[in-house]
């Protein structure tokens, strides 16, 4: 069977709950960024393969793909500073170890 | 089975099962590689795709900018060779089924709708996505939006990350 836009589109699914597997299982930030980004790629892959199937010669989707992308690169970068600076202070980037602001 | 599609099959596995080994390896550098092989395995289908800017995009930033920043964080984070604590088995339970649940629903709601599929046109060029870029009527407000957001996360890094001296 030729792949088509319903095998991009489960890909897609497989990869964002991969991504929130990830999120719920793990208690490592560096880990729960990473799930982040599992889904964020499942996501432009949905675009992409909407654009191309769905709306052929548009450029919506592509653009889409290439905000998300540059908006993923911000996060991650100031996330990172973020646990770097949690890890100084803490000696761990364990989410259940930042509690200060709970109570 | 044409060349194609045994080429589309093996990065769709390439991409489902790295990331699967990445969100369940113990070791978080291991857990960094697979995710790694799971970005370039999506760059692979979106060369497949024909979608080769964004190909080129994803391989830069993602394979060569945020997998090199998350390995680096991990080696600033982390004592090698340490192992992440086990999941507790009902977390691991009722994560899976959940995830698994919702697999579910969207491949069902997904099938059961029926897109209309127009045909595949061809891919835009680099060319149309930078005059597209650069067009006042077309996308010149997002593309300003995110390269001042990008210039403010990067000061925001900068500041955050910054070693506080030592207040006299």
């Amino acid at each position: 069977m030729e792949p088509g836009l319903y095998h991009l589109l489960a890909i897609g699914a497989v990869l964002f709950f991969t991504g929130i597997y990830g999120f719920f299982t793990r208690r490592n930030m560096i880990s729960m960024l990473m799930s982040v980004e599992l889904m964020l790629n499942s996501v432009n892959i949905n675009f992409i393969a909407f654009n191309k199937y769905l709306w052929p010669g548009t450029l919506g989707g592509t653009f889409f793909t290439v905000f998300v992308i540059a908006i993923a690169a911000a996060e991650a970068a100031v996330a990172l500073a973020i646990i770097i600076n949690l890890y100084r202070s803490h000696q761990s980037i364990n989410v259940e170890v930042a509690e200060e602001m709970k109570y | 089975m044409s060349g194609s599609t045994f080429m589309f099959y093996l990065l769709g596995l390439l991409t489902v099962f790295s990331a699967l080994l990445s969100v369940t390896s113990r070791n978080i550098f291991r857990s960094a590689i697979y995710l790694l092989f799971s970005l370039i395995g999506i760059a692979g289908l979106y060369f497949w795709l024909d979608y080769q800017f964004i190909a080129a995009v994803q391989i830069v930033v993602y394979v060569g900018g945020i997998a090199v920043l998350i390995i680096f964080s991990i080696f600033l984070t982390q004592q090698s060779g340490e192992k992440l604590p086990p999941v507790p088995g009902g977390r691991v339970f009722f994560s899976a089924l959940a995830a698994a649940a919702g697999v579910a629903l969207v491949m069902s709601t997904m099938i059961r709708y029926g897109f209309a599929i127009t045909g595949s046109g061809n891919a835009p060029t680099a060319a149309q996505i930078g005059e597209e870029m650069l067009d006042i009527n077309g996308y010149a407000l997002p593309f300003e939006l995110v390269s001042m957001l990008l210039l403010a996360a990067m000061i925001g890094c900068i500041v955050i990350a910054l070693k506080k001296t030592e207040t006299k």
